[in-house]
């Protein structure tokens, strides 16, 4: 393993989006993870080149933040939310039935490195508890049924959805997307759930949606370059 | 109250997040208007519009934007706090997955108006889906020519960085924030300075949350007194309310300030069926939590200031009866140890010990000396730390005891699973299980 040179070319990409090369530090160690499962300490000289800093003080960052792994990520990390809600809704059943049936604990991996299960924090998406994640997609509204199929799809190599988002990529593949690079799956899987439109579907039922229109000014969007 | 969808109100159409779908219904028709006026007159009319900040802190907008130096020689910045984590928020996130060019806009308007060249919006790390489609928006923005050189022919020039975080709650603190964002450990700077005179690279910058900044595009078009007509001399405007637990529709609901909670748990459907309302937290787990005593509390700054809890984020949290009030606070602080940065003695062996006689209390081996020591180790961190993590590591456990001593008291003798079965509060008992 290393970080490759389309790698480093990425690396200087990032690099030439902030106004100061020290503030790509973060997507450079995301960059790391993409290459190498982990911070590795390669990775930490790699990134002390690029941004002219020692070792030391990359380091010094790389151990603040939880994303960042000190030992290889197995290629599906599978969060459970534990914090209050998710919990009280079903979160903390939902981890002691996975933990049982994948035989791992907190960050742990299975011995055929497909799965690492995690306690996760809040993820913004309290609407749809219980909340799990597969490499930070989305799936919500779990059940203990549907978190074992998610399982089973994933150690037997099947696509997995996000509920909210696009098929679920490897680790290593989800941190380079972290990163900023590109992949192409903004518009793969669809964000609009039951949810998401819950008060607009209401006030599109009871008539608030069209007395808040006709309050609003209507306004022309200026023209689009190019289109 | 009725409900006023504005962010949301198109959020049903399957390219609501892309340009096509934005200026479809007039998506950057604020900018022109915007540009047309002086950038201090921009600022004057989200000072009169009474726009507070969205985030957390209710901060007015207007007023942040004027403390920015001018004539100062500096570059200056505008970063927006897209770091969304507190437990029970989850407004932002939605928004940039269905409506982020709401925020591009806006982050144009702002940027103009308090002179800076140079945004960026950092992202929590954990959220790629989020980050893809504001890349994808920002992408889309500089083709149509509304971000990059002389806007509109103008002459503003605006360049947007994404930037996504890597797993800390404190780097939704303004000034952690922006030493992350500076490439460092993300912990809090002693203020003042303020990050107005003194943010990003020492330079004058203004830190804004998602919401705030995606409202200011239909102040623009639509005026101060459209904006006043909803909610209260003191907290004006419309918000997003991500409703969340018992009820029987959970979501994303866009209403007027000043909505009670009753009113919005009757948007969702009600509390679950069978069951009635215990406790609610009105805006992330950093306020402290209300009762069915306050049902008829307006959701503004002021009124839920005097009911002695906090507009916060404004998204509630609703637990019915049989959830263990011990063992959601429990894990709430778990949480605020588990995010502390360490910087602040008080906040990081604080909580720690919080934890330990919380842990013993939901376990029902505490003392009847616990509570007390509780309330002691909260009162010794709140106000004694750089950054609001410590005091709101403190609010949950004062707020649970104002109306529920008696139960927390139970955990010098009973497990909390003993007097609140933890299968009962599941979402899926006895069904999908």
């Amino acid at each position: 393993m290393a970080v490759t040179e389309v790698t480093r070319g990425q690396m200087r990409d990032a690099i030439a989006r902030y106004p100061k090369p020290r503030s790509a530090l973060m997507p450079l160690l995301h960059l790391v993870q993409a290459d190498e499962g982990r911070i590795s300490p390669e990775g930490i000289t790699v990134v002390a080149e690029e941004l002219g800093l020692t070792e030391a003080e990359v380091t010094a960052v790389a151990t603040f933040y939880t994303m960042y792994l000190k030992r290889r990520s197995g290629e599906y990390r599978v969060g459970v939310c534990i914090n209050s809600l998710c919990a009280v809704l079903g979160g903390d059943a939902l981890w002691d039935e996975l933990t049982a049936y994948v035989g791992v604990g907190h960050d742990e991996t299975t011995e055929d490195g497909r799965i690492t299960l995690e306690r996760i924090e809040c993820q913004a998406a309290c609407t749809h508890a219980p909340v799990m994640t597969a490499n930070w997609e989305f799936l919500d509204d779990m059940t203990v049924q549907k978190a074992k199929d998610v399982i089973d799809r994933l150690r037997a190599g099947e696509e997995v959805r996000s509920t909210r988002g696009p098929v679920v990529r490897s680790f290593q593949e989800a941190e380079r997307t972290i990163a900023g690079v590109p992949d192409g799956l903004a518009d793969d899987g669809d964000v609009r759930d039951d949810r998401m439109l819950a008060g607009l579907r209401l006030a599109k039922e009871n008539g608030d949606f069209d007395r808040a229109a006709a309050a609003r000014t209507q306004v022309s969007a200026p023209p689009v370059k190019g289109a | 109250m009725p409900l006023t969808p504005v962010l949301t109100a198109h959020w049903d159409e399957p390219d609501s997040h892309r340009m096509s779908g934005y200026t479809r219904h007039g998506g950057y028709g604020a900018l022109p208007l915007a540009l047309a006026k002086d950038p201090d007159e921009v600022i004057q009319l989200v000072k009169d519009s009474g726009l507070r900040g969205r985030g957390g802190a209710g901060f007015p907008t207007g007023m942040k934007w004027g403390f920015v130096p001018q004539g100062d020689g500096k570059p200056h910045y505008l970063v927006i706090n897209a770091d969304e984590s507190e437990p029970g928020a989850c407004k932002d996130v939605p928004l940039m997955l269905a409506n982020p060019h709401s925020l591009l806009e806006g982050m144009v308007i702002a940027s103009y108006a308090i002179r800076a060249n140079h945004a960026v919006i950092y992202i929590r790390g954990e959220v790629p889906h989020v980050i893809r489609i504001v890349e994808q928006a920002v992408r889309e923005a500089y083709q149509a020519g509304f971000l990059g050189p002389d806007i509109l022919g103008s002459g503003f020039a605006l360049d947007v960085t994404v930037h996504a975080g890597a797993g800390a709650y404190i780097c939704g603190e303004e000034t952690a924030l922006l030493d992350s964002l500076e490439g460092y450990r993300g912990q809090p700077r002693l203020k003042p300075p303020f990050p107005a005179v003194a943010g990003l690279y020492a330079c004058p910058t203004v830190v804004n949350n998602v919401e705030t900044i995606a409202s200011v595009p239909s102040i623009v078009v639509n005026g101060v007194d459209w904006f006043r007509s909803f909610g209260t001399e003191k907290s004006p405007g419309f918000k997003l309310f991500g409703i969340s637990g018992h009820v029987n529709r959970p979501g994303i609901y866009e209403g007027p300030l000043g909505t009670t909670i009753r009113e919005m748990i009757d948007w969702a459907g009600g509390i679950r069926d069978g069951h009635e309302l215990k406790f609610w937290v009105p805006g992330g787990s950093s306020v402290p939590l209300l009762t069915a005593d306050h049902l008829d509390v307006p959701y503004t700054y002021e009124d839920l200031a005097e009911a002695g809890s906090m507009l916060g984020t404004g998204t509630p949290m609703v637990f019915d009866e049989t959830t263990s009030v011990t063992r959601a606070v429990t894990r709430w602080l778990e949480f605020y140890k588990h995010e502390s940065c360490g910087k602040c003695t008080p906040c990081r062996e604080g909580t720690y010990w919080m934890v330990d006689l919380l842990r013993r209390l939901e376990g029902g081996s505490g003392s009847t000396e616990d509570v007390q020591k509780l309330l002691d180790i909260s009162a010794q961190i709140a106000g004694r730390s750089f950054c609001p993590l410590g005091d709101a590591a403190a609010t949950p456990f004062p707020g649970a005891i104002a109306h529920f001593a008696d139960e927390i008291a139970l955990g010098a003798s009973t497990p909390a699973g003993e007097l609140y079965d933890p299968v009962e509060s599941t979402v899926f008992t006895g069904a999908q299980v």
